[in-house]
């Protein structure tokens, strides 16, 4: 850390902030991950269409898998780029959780949409800024300072609802959920799901921002000599998180109609698995936002797949974790090929 | 679980008998005042007036759930009500080394009775004969202990008599229709009451050959859940008849992802009690149409019968000395025409 620094040094150890070829680089191998996750997808696809035919193949049934999909999915957009950076946040569930109860306690719900819309916001924008502010500054491990978040944001939402279940009795914020708000046939849920995606993509992608993540995570120090304020980052980082939880709370407003303290239960588990399906690196300086949401469709497609099946709930977790490890010794095979 | 509880009713019975024979026998040379009145008719029963003063510990379990909470409630709010109650109350807990430790805190500080909700029956089977040796009784609160000796006397619910009567009433409402089609959301799947529950209702749908039961999906028992598992059981079965949810938390969910479907064309019965489900069925504007009863009263019946304990009385209305050894509630059936009764009991 207190290593002098030479100038020659500095100037071959470029990061990625001033290559542009980088990013490119980047993109092309994703490419041949993405596909091998859409190929997967494609064979789920196949499996559902032949052992479910009418069920299965309906519009109505692909709104409903989208829709299950966009709250974890943000989730997930969130974690991608904690995990990008290096990091890691294991309280997304229970932010989810605090920030649903919060938001709908009765107090807020005199406030209408606004004002559960907002206050979803803040509450998950305000423990990333804990968590944030912690690992940054605090120079706490992310795991632990998450791990901490995890257990005291779900011990605020128990203690906020006294365990009840709080029904939202806001007319605005329950339409949205319903059929007649589809927008061309796409639920609105799926749509802000779909931005999250677009605007993720592009961030981590196109801007210095998501330059700056990547370098981060593939290697901080390195990141700190080009003069990126790697603390700074960090922060941003956890914040964006929250808010995408915020964000994610919200959706699970308007899909179940309340808010309870187990909502967003092992979510954080469910985004890592999607993250790291999709390519990301746990150790951090790959991944990529389209491989996340394609982990993310991958699960929910499986999850809807087994329902329609009927098959119970035991058969379905072994079959999940056989998914898992299979997904991701594909993803080495293709990864060393490139 | 209900085999064990029936056969020890039957012993209990059988002891019940034998001790009235012996009670009879003994005061039988005795002139009694009048033929009708009933054999224990002067012994003390538990009543509202203030008697010995009782200390009773009450450990439970983490009420993150509707139903643990007004378990939390009831509990609390009957022991208010007696002058000679005092309650030392722990903080609830899902892991079962704290509760193990709760108890025994509660048995050090010497509490008259305990009342133990444990969060694993099994699990705490010790701890509650610790406590029996003690000389401290237990009431044993709807999770059963493993042993007998471990409690003095077990109230709860009936799992198995949710399911056997939430199937009959949907196999009364679907009579005379052919080829009748039944889907199942339970609950947590890993739990053996969520079992309890689906054979019961599979038991009882046998008495009806024209039903058939043609899906079974589990959720979490919380909304979110609920939701979820309900969308994808609406989307797998396009035509159903009836519908039974093991839980009203999840019903929440289960009831929305309903109107998302713009669904219908069946009936559905819960599970539990909730206050939102007995709203829903006295506004008969959906598809709920009755629930089956888990009460939470139970908890207040469990701070009666261990005031009870304590005091050495018996309970007012039956013939027995003592409380009884074995309680279950009956899953009782409210639809429209009796949920007015019923709902100053549901819980939020």
């Amino acid at each position: 850390m207190t290593q002098p620094v030479s100038p020659p040094r500095d100037s071959t150890d470029k990061v990625p902030e001033a290559q542009p070829p980088a990013w490119r680089g980047l993109l092309f191998r994703a490419d041949v991950r993405t596909l091998s996750l859409l190929g997967v997808l494609a064979a789920l696809i196949l499996i559902g269409g032949i052992t479910k035919p009418d069920e299965f193949l309906d519009t109505r049934n692909l709104q409903l898998v989208l829709t299950q999909a966009s709250v974890i999915g943000v989730v997930t957009v969130g974690m991608t780029f904690v995990i990008v950076s290096g990091g890691i946040d294991l309280s997304v569930g229970a932010i989810v959780a605090l920030a649903s109860v919060w938001a709908t306690t009765v107090a807020t719900q005199e406030y209408g949409f606004v004002g559960i819309l907002f206050t979803a916001m803040i509450v998950g924008v305000g423990c990333g800024l804990v968590n944030g502010v912690l690992i940054a500054y605090g120079a706490m491990v992310p795991f632990i300072a998450t791990l901490a978040m995890l257990a005291s944001a779900r011990g605020l939402a128990l203690q906020i609802t006294d365990g009840k279940t709080q029904i939202v009795t806001v007319p605005s914020v329950l339409d949205l959920g319903e059929r007649d708000a589809y927008v061309l046939g796409i639920p609105p849920l799926v749509l802000v799901f779909a931005v999250v995606t677009v605007i993720g993509w592009l961030v981590l992608n196109r801007t210095t921002f998501g330059r700056r993540t990547v370098a981060v995570g593939g290697n901080p120090e390195a990141a700190r000599l080009a003069g990126i304020d790697v603390r700074r980052q960090r922060l941003y980082l956890y914040l964006l998180s929250g808010l995408c939880c915020g964000i994610a709370a919200f959706l699970l407003i308007v899909l179940a109609g309340s808010g309870q303290n187990t909502n967003g239960n092992l979510y954080e588990l469910d985004a890592i698995a999607a993250a790291i399906i999709g390519g990301t690196l746990l150790s951090g300086g790959r991944g990529t936002i389209v491989g996340s949401v394609l982990g993310v469709l991958i699960f929910t497609t499986i999850t809807n797949i087994f329902a329609l099946n009927n098959l119970q709930s035991d058969v379905q977790q072994i079959a999940k974790g056989a998914i898992i490890v299979a997904a991701v010794l594909v993803q080495r095979r293709t990864a060393s090929t490139t | 679980m209900t085999e064990i509880t029936s056969r020890r009713g039957l012993l209990f019975g059988a002891a019940a008998v034998s001790a009235g024979a012996l009670i009879t026998g003994c005061t039988s040379n005795e002139p009694s005042g009048s033929k009708d009145e009933p054999a224990g008719n002067d012994q003390p029963a538990a009543d509202d007036k203030p008697g010995k003063k009782v200390t009773i510990g009450f450990a439970g379990p983490q009420a993150d759930h509707g139903w643990l909470n007004a378990i939390n409630d009831n509990a609390k709010e009957r022991a208010e009500k007696y002058a000679d109650v005092t309650l030392e109350i722990t903080e609830g807990s899902n892991d079962t080394a704290q509760q193990i430790g709760q108890i025994e805190t509660l048995i050090n500080k010497k509490v008259d009775v305990l009342v133990v909700l444990p969060a694993d029956g099994k699990a705490l089977t010790q701890v509650g004969l610790k406590a029996m040796r003690a000389g401290i009784p237990v009431v044993n609160l709807d999770r059963i202990f493993n042993t007998p000796q471990a409690y003095r006397c077990w109230i709860g619910g009936d799992n198995y008599g949710m399911g056997l009567n939430a199937g009959h009433y949907i196999g009364e409402k679907l009579k005379g229709k052919s080829g009748a089609r039944v889907i199942e959301l339970a609950g947590l799947d890993n739990l053996e009451l969520t079992k309890q529950r689906t054979k019961g209702f599979d038991d009882a749908l046998k008495n009806y050959p024209n039903i058939k039961k043609v899906a079974r999906q589990a959720a979490e028992f919380t909304v979110e859940s609920g939701q979820a598992k309900m969308a994808q059981l609406l989307q797998a079965q396009s035509k159903f008849d009836a519908l039974w949810n093991h839980d009203d938390d999840q019903g929440v969910g289960a009831l929305r992802a309903i109107e998302q479907a713009g669904r219908d064309d069946f009936l559905m019965v819960g599970g539990a009690g909730a206050l939102s489900a007995f709203q829903a069925i006295k506004q008969d504007d959906g598809v709920l149409k009755a629930t089956v009863l888990y009460p939470p009263t139970m908890a207040a019946s469990a701070i009666d019968l261990a005031r009870a304990l304590g005091q050495g009385k018996g309970v007012g209305g039956m013939a027995e000395f003592e409380i009884p050894a074995s309680i279950t509630l009956y899953s009782a059936v409210v639809d429209k025409t009796n949920v007015d009764q019923y709902m100053p009991t549901g819980f939020q």
